[in-house]
């Protein structure tokens, strides 16, 4: 060894004394397990999920200079497959797990990582119990389920102000699986207290998200001669019921998800086309006008050409902003050591960010709160935010073009 | 609740319940004149609904239109199929008849994953989201064709056991394999023809199927076992049986969705088949062996 070769072994080593979380964390890439549904019943979801996760390691290395190593696990929208592929991703040396859109399959990583002690962060599952078990590495940067109905309740009554129309009755209709569960309970304990709100719920219909035959469910819908439909879906049913309504010649008002995915996906456009129109969605949604989504706006067209983030906006955006937090976490923890990185993770405060609302901040739950809503009108064959007025593009539509009352 | 609505219920219960009851004689052919149980019969409708959708995307072709070439084309493969793979199963243990057809439905499953991947395909056609209104009564006009097809089919099947010679000698084969041997019929090809026709069977029912829901591989499975429902209830072997046995277990479904719970609605078809094992264990039109 020349005496120059010498000297900068020992300038390393000195370095790697004093700092040694800084050349770990510099010296090794930070390896996110993403759990999604990409295939079953919600893998359309999944894969909208996963453009968000595919798009991090770029962008964040360009914002934070932290290298992402993704490890993509397909939980196949299947609870117990998400079970064993957390497991998996775990034993593979996994760092940091992030995903997996569903509550059910939330429940059951959340778990797995509370066990392992490895840090989980929830992109998009509203269940609010996940983040009621005293946690001490699971975090969440969504809304739960009743701050899905509260802001989605508040947007419907603004809805309604907006358009000057006063609906009576609501038939709601619900997916039964946790999340739709959830929001039933939500609903169910809202609504009472939500007394500006015009209309009361006539009937309340539950079914399988996985169902490949609505008639009977829309059927009994119909029969309850609401004014309109209050709906919590996932994307296929979503499809399904909006062709059976049509079917079926049933033309209420509009049809309002309180927070639901489904009606703002890019596959819901793709295959109901003008069929696809009016509906509207309030949910957790993204600011067209921040910073960090012109930023994942041009690096999800260049990695995507034919595509627009506008379909993927709450499915990417939420996904790619659990993966920021993770590298965040983890440029300041200088260290992939479980502990140290939850620990980071509940430091973090990132007001840099795409979704509605305030700074990225966890409270001692592992939960960010303050996340907001968008109204999200289907309006000209896309997701339009009609409501709140200071980030709306369009005006509502209600009721909706064609609406017969029966 | 209204009657006009429990009568729309209804109705498309039946309509559905005679595509099922299709699919489900299929199954019930093959195992009155083979004496096999096909494991694999959703999985092989599954591929049939995705013939369908292929065309479609491929030609336009109306799933309807599809019914010749998909038929075709799968009683060429139900005839390999039993030639080749079934007929030396024929006279082992019935598990190993079991474990044969499981292994055949695994890999059409995964085969189809492998080609068309996880995501739902469908046809879209214009006449699939009218109805025929009658008064109050609305029928779905593609779920009405789809039932036309089925009652159709089934129907020319029935004339062909009854009347045509191979149909004949195939009812022959059913009866009294041994006496079949014995006046010179060609069992093998008889059995091989027959695994045929239960193929077109399902091909007919596929085709109409993807009118009504979206495909993906999983769905073989979960048809497998609604065949199976139905020729139970029915009766195994008892081509009316399975048509009825359709025709219940559609309009179960749909009045438990209707009057109870619209998500526990596949709870009934379980409820029934327990009732029929336990009370008519030889299906409601199945003869007592």
């Amino acid at each position: 060894m020349k005496r120059r070769q010498f000297n900068q072994a020992i300038a390393a080593s000195v370095a790697s004394l004093g700092f040694p979380g800084l050349v770990k964390a510099q010296g090794q890439k930070l390896k996110v397990g993403v759990i999604l549904p990409r295939s079953g019943y919600l893998g359309l979801i999944g894969q909208s999920c996963q453009k968000g996760a595919d798009l991090a390691p770029g962008v964040i290395r360009d914002m934070l200079g932290v290298d992402l190593e993704l490890m993509n696990a397909d939980f196949e929208s299947n609870v117990d497959t998400a079970r064993t592929r957390a497991e998996r991703l775990i034993q593979e040396g996994a760092h940091v797990l992030v995903g997996p859109f569903d509550s059910g399959a939330a429940a059951a990583i959340a778990q797995v990582a509370e066990q392992r002690g490895v840090p989980f962060i929830i992109n998009i599952a509203a269940a609010p119990q996940i983040t009621e078990q005293g946690y001490k590495f699971v975090f969440r940067n969504f809304q739960t389920a009743p701050d899905i109905v509260r802001e989605g309740l508040s947007l419907i009554g603004s809805l309604f102000q907006a358009t000057n129309a006063v609906p009576r009755t609501a038939v709601f209709m619900h997916v039964n699986d946790t999340f739709g569960q959830a929001m039933n309970k939500g609903i169910s304990a809202f609504m009472p207290r939500l007394t500006q709100l015009p209309f009361r719920i006539v009937d309340t219909i539950s079914y399988d998200p996985a169902a490949k035959d609505l008639t009977v469910e829309v059927s009994k819908a119909k029969a309850a001669n609401a004014d309109f439909l209050l709906l919590v879906c996932r994307l296929n049913d979503a499809i399904i019921l909006r062709r059976e309504m049509v079917k079926q010649r049933w033309q209420p008002m509009g049809i309002v998800s309180p927070g639901s995915p489904g009606m703002y996906e890019e596959q819901y456009f793709k295959t109901l086309g003008k069929l696809s129109e009016y509906s509207i969605s309030n949910v957790p949604w993204y600011n067209p006008k921040a910073k960090l989504t012109q930023v994942v706006e041009k690096a999800f067209l260049k990695q995507n050409p034919k595509d627009r983030l506008v379909f993927h906006g709450l499915n990417a955006g939420f996904t790619f902003e659990a993966c920021l937090i993770a590298a965040d976490a983890f440029k300041r923890a200088r260290s992939t050591d479980p502990k140290t990185l939850a620990e980071a993770i509940r430091q973090t405060n990132i007001t840099d960010k795409m979704s509605l609302g305030g700074p990225i901040k966890f409270n001692a739950k592992g939960q960010v709160e303050g996340i907001g809503s968008a109204c999200v009108q289907n309006l000209n064959l896309l997701p339009t935010v009609v409501l709140p007025a200071g980030a709306a593009t369009a005006k509502p539509v209600f009721p909706v073009p064609g609406y017969k009352k029966a | 609740m209204s009657v006009d609505l429990v009568a729309n219920v209804v109705i498309a219960g039946v309509l559905t319940g005679l595509v099922y009851g299709l699919m489900a004689l299929g199954l019930s052919v093959i195992f009155g004149v083979v004496r096999v149980v096909n494991f694999a019969h959703g999985e092989m409708m599954t591929i049939a609904m995705y013939a369908a959708t292929v065309l479609f995307a491929a030609l336009k072709l109306d799933p309807f239109l599809c019914i010749l070439p998909v038929a075709a084309a799968f009683f060429v493969f139900g005839y390999a199929l039993q030639a080749a793979l079934v007929n030396p199963f024929i006279t082992r243990p019935e598990h190993s008849q079991f474990m044969l057809l499981v292994a055949v439905a695994i890999i059409l499953v995964n085969a189809l994953l492998m080609l068309f991947g996880p995501d739902a395909r469908n046809v879209q056609l214009d006449y699939q989201l009218e109805s025929f209104e009658f008064g109050r009564i609305l029928v779905d006009k593609a779920r009405l064709y789809a039932a036309l097809a089925a009652l159709v089919t089934a129907g020319l099947l029935f004339l062909f056991f009854k009347f045509s010679l191979a149909g004949k000698a195939i009812r022959a084969c059913a009866d009294n394999h041994l006496g079949a041997l014995i006046v010179g019929l060609n069992v093998k090809h008889l059995y091989a023809m027959t695994f045929g026709i239960g193929a077109v069977c399902v091909a007919v029912a596929g085709c109409a199927m993807v009118l009504l829901v979206d495909v993906t591989p999983p769905l073989g499975p979960a048809y497998t076992l609604l065949a199976f429902i139905i020729v139970i209830v029915g009766g195994l072997g008892s081509m009316g049986g399975a048509l009825l046995g359709g025709i219940l277990i559609g309009i179960s479904e749909a009045l438990a969705g209707l009057l109870i719970e619209p998500s526990a609605k596949s709870m009934f078809s379980f409820g029934l088949l327990i009732l029929v094992l336990l009370f008519r264990p030889q299906g409601l039109l199945g003869k007592r062996s």
